[in-house]
């Protein structure tokens, strides 16, 4: 008769369900709807885009977990989910290649340059788009108007330019679409450089035709409060970024309504909505503390604006969002939470059941008095 | 209802929902039978190891004392079962190392009657004679931590107690013996807390239940409202509290009830008030009258690799063999590794053999199958991605993301001095809710130790 083996562990012995790779999946699974509407609004373009630019991040990770010594598996999802997010902020007609080279500066520069997930100081998307911002500014600026006639069917010519090539020429498939310019202006780049407002329902719903925009705004919040309602993603952070935007477009309005768009405009046009709700919310580059996430959702709001209405540049939030990157560390570091029972203590809580310290018992004849009607009865739950 | 708790301040902050997993809440308390030899360990409690007052050969009746120490932070203990001491040495104990028992053969055929009792008439006992005859019982903290009930229940001479708070919350998913007991047993816990009371001087009496335990609730009200129409004077009530991992620990209860924050690193004393667990004080309710000792306790036995679970009446010294063959968790099986807790799943303590015995503290026996370890074992650790998981469900406001990246470079110290390594009680929130799979509270336990035998 022998004994079962037993294993020894230390507790907690159970563990929530929720792993590095539900939380991650759920994050993919959410971004799909934003994607597919994506590829309605420029169609087999936007869907090559996406494929390569996810490809490429992938492949690089599947590099770096194999040679290096790095952890992180591919089914862990986070580079799907770079992949994803880079080629949303990517023009549609961006060329193949060089979202591939973002896809792979994004992973190599971003991730695993750090010590891959967990270890990445800014978010690596982001360090991807801004790597190709640098590298080819014409092309990152080259924004085709939404569903143009035969998008299913054909490719926006810059698109499958060849690497390093004067990109193929244009002008007959721009002539058949009946445009003046591969770009159209971006909402945002229209009113910095001719001072046009697009309307607020265009900008919500991306839905209007020949408007040069990303995803529609309404969509990504929708998909973001799924996340949030199912805890995958903090709540706070974008709505930190999105109040202090609108509070800082608001004053500035406010205070010389001619010269600054209205904060409605501020909040819908460009990437914010998309940088609050994904960008600005992944979790390695934010501070892991609640008070934290406010003041650098706060600062994020606060340098978007800023950045657009102050710099050359038509939109601010990718630098925003690094920046705050930065400081990430040294906020956490000042928003450290107040451990319990070392905070104000004699701040006692006023509509507690019990009183801590009541009247009666300093009164000695009450003391063996049950007291009638004195606390709430409070019936326990069925 | 979250939301509704929220504002009226009752709950604490933070915490963690873990699956209740109840399955033995609506069973009747079992007597399990006795087994032919117990093995009682000395040091069953925090505080002194008291001596062994018997010899081996000697012939001992259920109840009577059978070592005793004389030092203030120490109790007595008592034979559980009518019989020969067997053997006087060392046995396996329930943390590893093994430790002094005496063991006690049961005489066949006997029929095991408490017979050894001192009834006293504590009508009119004053306080002190109240906490001696509590120190005669051999009483502990049932809830689990194992602290001697006469020093909890004493209160310096300078410090004034107006409240007892009763810890009925048993906020550890599986255990139910508190809920039993409070059910089953409410007269003797209303008996327990009146004698409490008059031992602290306390004037008032709340109950803290989860609200998970309406059932309770309504009994214990009911038991009230007769003992009140029986004559009773002393003010007692009953709470409902919302039902939140680690509800039951003293400061979130008496967050919970007061909305007070216990200042840290103090004892509720500060506060005037004295806490003690619900199954503490009932069994102080059956035994002081009788002027018994503590032998048996309700243990839930219960997990996945349990085929009959329930909540069972055992004498001490138990050997867990026996307990887990009476409830169908056979220990021959060798194919088949599992694992033992003593405790509860998220603070209990994983024992490496079957050989160790009930004691005191022990408020469950769970047991969980191969299959319910593999989802686990599967799991793959990540480097913390700073998801904040942590920090939200932490309840005591620490930050264990940055306690753990710290951990991992062996910065001990910054980890007491900055980042208030002390105040973590180990509830385990934090390795709960780490989606990365990293054992945080395992490395504070770590860190703690260092700490402790640096400052030695
Ligand atoms: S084990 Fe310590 S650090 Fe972790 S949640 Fe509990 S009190 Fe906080
Ligand atoms: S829960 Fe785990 S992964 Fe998340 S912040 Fe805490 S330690 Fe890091």
């Amino acid at each position: 008769m022998t004994s079962a083996p037993i294993e020894i562990r230390s507790a907690p012995h159970v563990q929530s369900a929720k792993t590095v790779e539900t939380i991650m999946r759920n994050v993919v699974y959410s971004l799909l709807p934003i994607c597919a509407f994506y590829v309605f609004q420029y169609g087999i373009s936007a869907l090559a885009s996406i494929a390569v630019v996810t490809g490429a991040c992938l492949l690089t990770e599947r590099f770096f977990v194999r040679t290096g010594t790095q952890a992180g598996r591919l089914s862990d999802y986070s580079a799907v989910i770079t992949g994803l997010l880079l080629a949303l902020t990517l023009p549609p007609g961006f060329p193949l290649w060089m979202g591939a080279v973002a896809g792979i500066v994004a992973i190599a520069l971003g991730k695993a340059l750090f010590g891959g997930i967990g270890f990445n100081v800014f978010n690596p998307a982001l360090i991807g788009r801004a790597f190709v911002q640098a590298a080819f500014p014409t092309a990152i600026a080259t924004y085709t108007p939404s569903f143009l006639p035969g998008r299913f069917t054909e490719f926006i010519p810059s698109t499958l330019a060849w690497p390093l090539m004067i990109p193929a020429d244009a002008t007959a498939w721009l002539k058949a679409k009946n445009l003046d310019a591969l770009a159209g202006a971006t909402p945002l780049a229209k009113w910095k450089f001719d001072g046009v407002l697009v309307n607020a329902d265009e900008l919500l719903t991306s839905l209007s035709g020949n408007m040069a925009v990303g995803p529609s705004p309404l969509l990504i919040l929708l998909c973001g409060a799924y996340l949030a309602s199912r805890r995958y993603m903090d709540w706070r952070i974008p709505l930190a970024v999105l109040g202090s935007a609108a509070l800082t477009a608001w004053l500035l309005f406010a205070f010389d309504p001619a010269r600054y768009p209205n904060p409605f405009f501020m909040l819908f046009s460009g990437g914010l909505i998309l940088g609050a709700v994904y960008m600005a919310t992944d979790m390695a580059t934010s501070p892991v503390t609640p008070k934290g996430m406010w003041v650098y959702g706060a600062l994020i709001g606060l340098l978007t604006v800023v950045i657009r209405y102050y710099s050359g540049l038509p939109e601010g939030v990718m630098y925003a969002i690094l920046i705050a990157n930065a400081a990430s560390p040294l906020i956490e570091k000042i928003t450290q939470p107040v451990p319990f029972g070392r905070g104000v203590l004699d701040r006692v809580k006023k509509r507690a059941t019990y009183p801590l310290n009541p009247g009666y018992i300093s009164r000695e004849e009450a003391s063996a008095v049950t007291p009638k009607k004195r606390f709430l009865p409070n019936k326990p739950k069925k | 209802m979250k939301l509704v708790s929220y504002f009226r301040g009752e709950a604490f902050q933070r915490g963690v929902h873990p699956p209740s997993c109840k399955l033995t809440a609506e069973r009747r308390i079992r007597r399990l039978p006795f087994p032919d030899r117990v093995t009682v360990p000395l040091s069953q409690h925090i505080g002194k190891v008291p001596r062994a007052i018997v010899r081996v050969g000697q012939e001992v009746v259920r109840g009577q004392p059978i070592a005793r120490s004389d030092e203030w932070l120490s109790v007595p203990h008592h034979a559980p079962l009518s019989g020969v001491v067997e053997f006087i040495g060392l046995r396996p104990g329930m943390r590893g190392p093994w430790v002094e028992s005496i063991v006690i053969r049961a005489h066949a055929g006997a029929t095991q009657e408490d017979l050894w009792g001192r009834p006293r008439d504590l009508s009119q006992a004053t306080g002190q004679d109240i906490l001696q005859a509590i120190w005669d019982t051999g009483m502990v903290g049932l809830g689990g931590a194992a602290f001697p009930t006469h020093a909890k229940l004493s209160v310096p001479k300078q410090a004034k107690v107006h409240t007892l708070v009763v810890n009925g919350c048993e906020c550890e998913p599986y255990l139910t013996c508190d809920h039993r007991v409070m059910i089953e047993h409410a007269a003797d816990l209303i008996t327990g807390i009146r004698y409490a009371m008059r031992a602290t001087g306390a004037v008032r009496s709340i109950i803290g239940v989860e609200d998970n335990k309406p059932d309770a609730v309504l009994v214990l009200r009911q038991a009230i409202a007769d003992a009140h129409a029986a004559g009773v004077t002393e003010e007692i009530h009953v709470e409902a509290v919302p039902t939140k991992y680690p509800q039951g620990s003293e400061k979130m209860l008496i967050m919970a009830l007061f909305g007070a924050e216990m200042p840290a690193g103090g004892l509720p004393i500060a506060l005037g008030m004295v806490v003690s667990n619900v199954g503490t004080l009932a069994a102080l309710g059956k035994l002081l009258p009788l002027g018994q000792g503590l032998t048996e306790r309700v243990v839930t036995v219960t997990g996945p690799g349990v085929a009959k679970p329930g909540d069972y009446r055992v004498i001490l010294g138990t050997p867990l063999k026996f307990v887990l063959d009476y409830a169908g968790a056979p220990a021959v099986d060798a194919m088949d590794a599992r694992q033992v807790i003593l405790g509860g799943p998220m603070m209990g303590q994983a024992i490496a053999s079957l050989d160790v015995p009930i004691t005191k503290g022990v408020s469950g026996v769970l047991v969980f199958r191969r299959e319910d370890m593999l989802a686990r074992e599967s799991r793959q650790t990540y480097p913390c991605i700073k998801c904040g998981e942590c920090v939200e469900s932490c309840p005591m406001g620490l930050n264990p993301s940055t306690l753990g990246m710290l951990a991992a470079k062996r910065e001990y110290d910054l980890m007491g001095e900055q980042y208030y390594l002390g105040d973590c009680f180990e509830c385990g929130c934090c390795t709960y809710v780490c989606p990365s799979n990293i054992p945080l509270v395992q490395q504070f336990r770590v860190a703690k130790q260092i700490l402790r035998e640096k400052a030695a």
